[in-house]
């Protein structure tokens, strides 16, 4: 029999007795809510975790270092040697390099300063970290005073309130002591209001810093520094005269200035929680700046001192860091993998994604396991409907099977009743698991509300979730069917048809 | 393979045995039964209740398979049929009417007509033509969207035999088609069999208890008692009087 004769026959069979197949399917129905709302949970706990975490930056960066830094970190390729052999430094063209990786969407120095920030006549010590354009996805920046950058290289301050209050606390307050708070503020914190924050929207603080600058042989040396700043000392010229056992003679002593500069900056935003910017970047940091910015101004770092201390110091300035970007974080893997072919040291939250994914998927199964639960005891619903109608249409049977029915097309006949059946509380059951979830939804965000939270999607429906619900209750459904099915097809017809 | 007049046979049996088991014991229902229908032939099997003429009309149906012997139809053994070809067989070659007509009670007399159709896979667009040919053949045309409940007992059993017809088989297969009618009816519906077995041509097996319908319809009369064929002859040959 063709298939759509078969449906419709199932679907008149099934109308026949339309009561008691309406409570089968009903059965069904509410065993895929109770399945799909159970994973519509634990898919919505997910999703917001997770929405955190990629928001944050965190699971789809990675920290990028020369091999010569992070030892330790890979105990096993230093035990290879691996490392050593195969290092390289982290230029601009490594960073082009980088760039051109697949799946990269943003490569960007890790630039973190300490240095001295200057307002109305203030002058505080702090720490101060640039921002990548994408960190204006980063939830710290949700509910922030004023707005982000307005380019990548624009000459805008963001701070952290509490470096903001600390700006505006007076004089001789808790805001003074020095060094400032570079973590979490555990001293008292002075009293200022949010229009008080807001009143430092636009207006300009002075950023200290020191500027390296490369300068040429010391007999070459110019007369007089460039740009607005002071020669505030002539550090280190850092030698290193051939390698001994190399044999190399060549004289390549390199020097380079650190150089006193000042640069206005506006201040733009104010911020509460601190945003991801890097690897360790972002770490009790209380201002920020466009990276682009941040780059421009060539600053001293830490890594500075750590190049003078080096052996074969670069005459070009090398970054201390890059932080790349990859566009999912099922990339991190390969894109890491790429990273250490080409001779870098790398590091990402990789482990403790796949330890977080561990976690969802032992949650959802067993919020899956307890919503079969109501699945299994609909499906025995459906075998029993099944059984009933195969007792009660023994001389159908017997009369379909005269008529020219083969085994197989009986058994068809059910297996397309028990799928339609399935398929009706199927679809039935992931609406009614929607409803429940938008319930559960509504309820909850009466509830943040109340609390002064803001609203979340506790309960999520994604589509994979709806297929695969419905796809379920076929299967089971059909599986139900196997034995009322197979009881139909072994009836005799002989039989039935003399004493029915 | 055709008889010894030269007309091909429609059903040729050939010690046909069907041995059931019951508990310890062995009932045989049919025990080396061979016999030959010849086309367009109007057979009667008759006998008493248990001589085992329904068995022979389901092992001929291919609702049923023989324990031993070679029963054919069209050349072709029923024995040695897979499931899937004996229903093909039921499907095409053979239709049967039953005493209790066995209409689909919730369907209509269209949609039952219409359900050996659907079996044999027949194309939609081809299936109302055929369906209210059969009804036309049968005088029922008119009553098409009526369901059998609305129907009087000849009415359906005539709506049974247009769903026999409805395949155009060959043979048809009618087991005691009167045996729930009133004498008029009964009559009436022996006529059309009569009509349709003479304008199709079909082989007609009928089995019955009735003398005086077996003689009034077949043109050879076959005599089975217990599980045996006793003898066979046209109506009136002495040896079937005497063994009715």
């Amino acid at each position: 029999m063709k298939a759509n004769d078969l449906v419709e026959l199932a679907g008149r069979n099934l109308r026949e007795s339309g009561f008691r197949n309406s409570l089968t399917t009903a059965g069904v129905a509410v065993g895929v809510a109770a399945l799909v709302a159970m994973l519509s949970l634990g898919a919505g706990l997910q999703g917001l975790v997770t929405e955190r975490f990629a928001r944050s930056g965190l699971f789809n960066t990675i920290g990028v270092f020369t091999a010569r830094d992070m030892r330790g970190m890979e105990r096993s390729e230093r035990r290879s040697g691996v490392l050593e052999s195969n290092t390289r430094p982290l230029d601009d063209g490594a960073r082009k390099d980088i760039s051109a990786l697949p799946h990269v969407i943003e490569v960007y120095p890790e630039v973190r300063l300490l240095t001295d920030v200057s307002f109305e006549g203030r002058t505080l010590f702090t720490s101060v970290s640039g921002l990548s354009p994408s960190a204006s996805q980063n939830e710290a920046f949700e509910k922030m005073h004023g707005r982000f950058f307005s380019g990548p290289e624009a000459e805008e301050a963001i701070l952290h309130a509490d470096f903001a209050r600390d700006l505006l606390a007076p004089a001789n307050s808790p805001g003074d002591s020095f060094p400032l708070p570079m973590g979490p503020r555990t001293g008292s914190t002075p009293d200022v209001t949010d229009a008080q924050l807001d009143s430092l929207l636009g207006r300009e603080i002075v950023l200290h810093y020191g500027e390296r600058e490369p300068t040429p042989p010391p007999t070459q040396a110019p007369a007089h520094p460039t740009g607005r700043g002071t020669r505030a000392q002539n550090a280190a010229a850092s030698t290193a005269r051939g390698d001994p056992a190399s044999g190399d003679s060549t004289d390549d002593t390199v020097s380079f200035s650190v150089v006193r500069r000042e640069r206005r900056l506006r201040i733009v935003g104010i911020i509460d929680t601190e945003p991801f910017a890097g690897i360790t970047a972002s770490a009790a940091s209380r201002v920020f700046l466009p990276v682009g910015l941040a780059e421009k101004l060539h600053p001293a770092q830490a890594s500075t001192l750590r190049d003078i201390m080096q052996a074969k110091p670069s005459a070009s300035e090398n970054y201390s860091a890059l932080v790349v970007r990859v566009d999912d974080p099922a990339r991190v893997q390969p894109t890491q993998d790429a990273l250490k072919r080409m001779g870098f040291r790398t590091f990402s939250l990789l482990d403790a994604t796949k330890s977080l994914r561990r976690v969802f998927v032992i949650v959802d199964l067993f919020l899956a396991i307890f919503g079969s639960v109501a699945l299994v005891v609909a499906s025995l619903g459906i075998v029993n409907t099944l059984v009933m109608s195969v007792l009660e249409r023994r001389r159908e049977i017997g009369v379909l099977k005269a008529l020219g029915a083969s085994d197989a097309d009986v058994k068809r006949l059910f297996f397309v009743e028990a799928g339609v059946m399935g398929t009706a509380g199927g679809a039935l059951g992931v609406l009614l698991g929607w409803l429940i979830g938008r319930v559960i939804n509504f309820g909850t965000n009466i509830y943040l509300t109340n609390q002064d939270l803001p609203h979340e999607t506790v309960v999520l429906l994604p589509l994979w979730l709806i297929a695969g619900g419905v796809a379920f209750a076929i299967v089971v459904s059909l599986l139900s069917g196997i034995y009322p099915a197979a009881r139909a097809a072994r009836l005799d017809p002989v039989q039935v048809l003399r004493y029915e | 393979m055709p008889d010894r007049n030269g007309t091909p046979n429609a059903i040729r049996a050939e010690n046909v045995c069907r041995y059931y088991t019951m508990g310890d014991s062995e009932v045989r229902a049919l025990d080396g039964v061979s016999l030959e229908v010849r086309e367009s032939e109007r057979v009667a099997l008759v006998g008493a209740s248990g001589s085992g003429k329904s068995t022979l009309l389901h092992l001929m149906a291919g609702l049923d398979r023989p324990t031993s012997g070679t029963l054919e139809t069209q050349g072709r053994n029923l024995a040695t049929m897979s499931p899937e070809e004996l229903a093909a067989h039921r499907r095409g070659t053979v239709g049967m009417i039953f005493q209790a007509f066995h209409l689909l009670p919730r369907m209509t007399l269209e949609e039952n007509v219409e359900l050996p159709l659907r079996l044999a896979e027949v194309p939609r667009e081809e299936r109302a033509a055929r369906v209210r040919e059969a009804l036309e053949h049968v005088g029922l045309a008119g009553r098409a969207a009526h369901r059998p409940g609305e129907l009087s007992g000849g009415e359906q059993q005539r709506a049974a035999i247009a769903r026999a017809l409805v395949n155009r088989p060959s043979i048809l297969l009618a087991d005691e088609p009167t045996g729930n009618l009133d004498s008029r009816n009964g009559e009436e519906i022996m006529r059309l069999i009569h009509t349709l077995n003479e304008s199709l041509h079909m082989t007609v097996v009928l089995v019955t208890h009735e003398r005086r319908l077996a003689a009034s319809f077949a043109e050879r009369i076959l005599v089975l008692s217990d599980g045996r064929l006793a003898a066979q002859g046209p109506p009136g040959d002495p040896t079937i009087e005497a063994l009715q």
